[in-house]
């Protein structure tokens, strides 16, 4: 392919220059401030700053309050993560059998994923609306009082069942690409190999499914992670009590309810050390990534 | 090995569309059959009716003394081999070949035996711990074949298995799969839109066309028996010649008058006459005449194209047979002339 040039130097530059100061305005900039800001104790009133080092760090890994938010947080990934791919590649795999219905199917489902967080939330909050929530009263004709917002446990698994409803239809694109891309003569072989649907599944299906798999299992991750934000804001309104809560959200409550700036800054590098982290897993994933064919 | 049968077959798909007219045949054990049609005829839906990816909207199948229709592809004792492999990419060639066998409670080192006899044969045995990506075209093929070897099941069926090779590695593997097979003497539908394939590999082949079946016969009957024009015309390259002619005092006369043969008892009006291009000679006391517009060089024989009246003909001659360019004459042997129904374009 033949590429054309441009003439001189400063035209490409002045045409990236409106898309890198967003970068560097909206990322960077904040980006370095957190960092900045992580090794100075803040005036709560905002009059001036101590530098006190690595302080701020060292008092958050000795707080049991952040180990604490820490477990739930690996615990609300880990099942978010694993209800939403186990949900979504039971729903791909069904839809996938009845292809003909396939398409209004997967309309059906992405109307889910065009809901903003925050409505996500809400919706799960109005379900499980101590009064009159569908839910809630599910839950009360087998006995359960639920308490949203009040019970620890009973946040947390509204928390969790939201996130994961928020996240299936994304899921459930990607592995149903996935299945349909598995060429139908090689179902077909395995249809005459092994008399057994469930065996073929796991033979053949599966494995060959493992590459979107892989992806989605990062995205997921890096989902339930950061992305959750307005789902769990919604359920715990603010009002983080007692109530279960992610390390991105401790991150808000602590610099803005708590104007805990350098402790909450200590939390964002560590969140952004774990973004990277992820993000260089994926890279390696990716260009390891398995190609048959 | 098995004997199979087909009584009334026919297939509707689910959105109206007739891929395949109530048809029947017999195929003894042992046989190899091929099923040849152009491309959309019905041909795969009538082989993955019987391999049973596909349901029987009417009629009966039978493998062996059972019938099949509402029997799993697993359980109808069939090996397929697909057009593109259809191998599992993330499977070595060795798990390739045993996997079928693995779901059908034989012992490991049964399987083991097995992988490595048809390795052997198919000389795969240096890439049996290979995946199927690191293998060429020739080699997947081998695959798919051993595949459906080791399994020893009693029908073979082949969709297109050649068809995305090169010419030279199709000629090879055309003889390998025939010599195979009469080696085992498993019986096999084979189905191609090619011909020759047909004619070199069958015992029986089986003319498809439109859904239906045009004829069943040997390569031999087929080719200089057809019983229509349009297995005349898709049989052979270059197919027969196709003339249109008429019935007139008793004789059958083509170009405007000249008498080719005596006409059959009674018969009046047009007819379609047909020769194959090998039986027609060139011949300078003949008496129709013909322009000969390009001559094909093919080595061991030439081809002659060119107009006989207003109509396209082709002749075939030998290396050492005259080739003239422009205007000659031509002689045609009668014995070997077929007529057809000019309406219906059946044999008469
Ligand atoms: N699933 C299907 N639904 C509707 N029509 C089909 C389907 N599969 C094949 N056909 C049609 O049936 C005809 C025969 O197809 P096929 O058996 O694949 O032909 P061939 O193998 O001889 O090329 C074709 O016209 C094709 O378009
Ligand atoms: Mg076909």
């Amino acid at each position: 392919m033949k590429s054309a040039g441009f003439t001189t130097r400063w035209l490409p530059i002045l045409l990236l220059v409106p898309q890198l100061s967003i970068i560097a305005i909206f990322f960077y900039w904040p980006a370095i401030y957190a960092m900045q800001s992580s090794f100075y104790l803040q005036d709560p009133f905002g009059f001036g700053s101590t530098f006190v080092g690595l302080e701020n760090y060292s008092s958050l890994l000795s707080s049991s309050e952040y180990m604490k938010v820490t477990r739930f947080t690996v615990v609300f990934t880990a099942l978010v993560t694993f209800f939403s791919l186990a949900l979504a590649l039971l729903l791909a795999v069904k839809a996938d059998n009845v292809l003909r219905g396939a398409k209004t199917y997967r309309t059906l489902l992405m109307w889910v994923y065009a809901v903003a967080p925050p409505v996500a939330g809400f919706i799960g909050v109005m379900m499980f609306n101590q009064s009159w929530g569908p839910l809630t009263e599910l839950a009360r004709s087998i006995g359960w009082d639920f308490k949203l917002g009040v019970n620890f446990n009973d946040t947390a698994s509204a928390m969790i069942l939201v996130s994961v409803w928020k996240q299936v239809p994304v899921n459930f694109i990607f592995f149903l690409s996935g299945l349909q891309s598995i060429p139908k003569s090689v179902r077909e072989a395995a249809l005459i190999d092994n008399r057994s649907s469930f065996g073929r599944f796991w033979d053949v299906t599966f494995p060959l499914l493992a590459p979107t798999g892989f992806f989605l299992l990062i995205i997921n991750i890096t989902y339930s992670l950061f992305d959750t934000f307005g789902v769990i804001d919604t359920m715990v309104k603010g009002e983080p009590g007692n109530n279960p809560m992610t390390l991105v959200y401790k991150v808000y409550v602590d610099g803005f309810r708590g104007n805990d700036l350098g402790g909450s800054s200590a939390q964002s590098v560590i969140l952004m050390v774990l973004v990277l982290a992820l993000t260089i897993f994926q890279f390696r994933l990716v260009e390891r990534r398995i190609h048959y064919t | 090995m098995a004997r199979v049968h087909l009584e009334t077959i026919r297939k509707i798909y689910p959105n109206g569309f007739e891929a395949v007219t109530p048809t029947s045949f017999d195929i003894p054990d042992g046989e190899f059959v091929v099923l040849v049609g152009p491309s959309g005829c019905g041909k795969s839906t009538l082989l993955r009716m019987i391999a049973g990816l596909e349901d029987i909207t009417e009629g009966t199948l039978s493998i062996g003394d059972r019938v099949v229709n509402g029997v799993d592809p697993a359980d109808r004792d069939i090996a397929m081999v697909f057009q593109n492999y259809a191998l599992y990419p993330h499977m070595t060639v060795r798990r390739n070949i045993a996997y079928g066998l693995q779901n059908r409670k034989i012992d490991k080192a049964t399987i083991e035996q097995k992988v490595q006899e048809a390795a052997t044969m198919l000389n795969l045995t240096e890439y049996l711990d290979r995946k199927p990506a690191q293998l060429s075209g020739g080699q997947r093929q081998r695959v798919a074949m051993g595949r459906a070897i080791v399994r020893d099941p009693a029908l073979f069926l082949f969709d297109e298995p050649l068809s995305n090779l090169d010419a030279k590695l199709r000629n090879q593997m055309r003889i390998e799969i025939k010599a195979l097979q009469r080696r085992l003497g498993v019986t096999s539908i084979y189905v191609t839109h090619d011909q020759v394939e047909a004619m070199t590999m069958a015992d029986r082949i089986i003319v498809m066309n439109g859904g239906k079946v045009e004829q069943i016969g040997t390569p031999h009957e087929v080719y200089h028996n057809p019983a229509s024009t349009f297995v005349a015309s898709f049989m052979g390259a270059p197919p027969m010649n196709l003339l249109e002619a008429r019935f007139e005092d008793g004789m059958v006369r083509i170009n405007g008058g000249t008498p080719v043969m005596p006409a059959p008892a009674a018969r009046t009006g047009n007819v379609t006459l047909g020769i194959r291009p090998e039986d027609v000679r060139i011949d300078d006391a003949g008496d129709i005449p013909f322009h000969v517009d390009l001559v094909e060089e093919l080595g061991a024989h030439r081809l002659l194209h060119g107009q006989l009246g207003d109509q396209t003909f082709s002749i075939h001659a030998m290396k050492d047979e005259p080739a003239p360019q422009g205007a000659t004459r031509l002689s045609l042997i009668p014995d070997n002339i077929c007529l057809f129904d000019s309406e219906t374009g059946k044999r008469i």
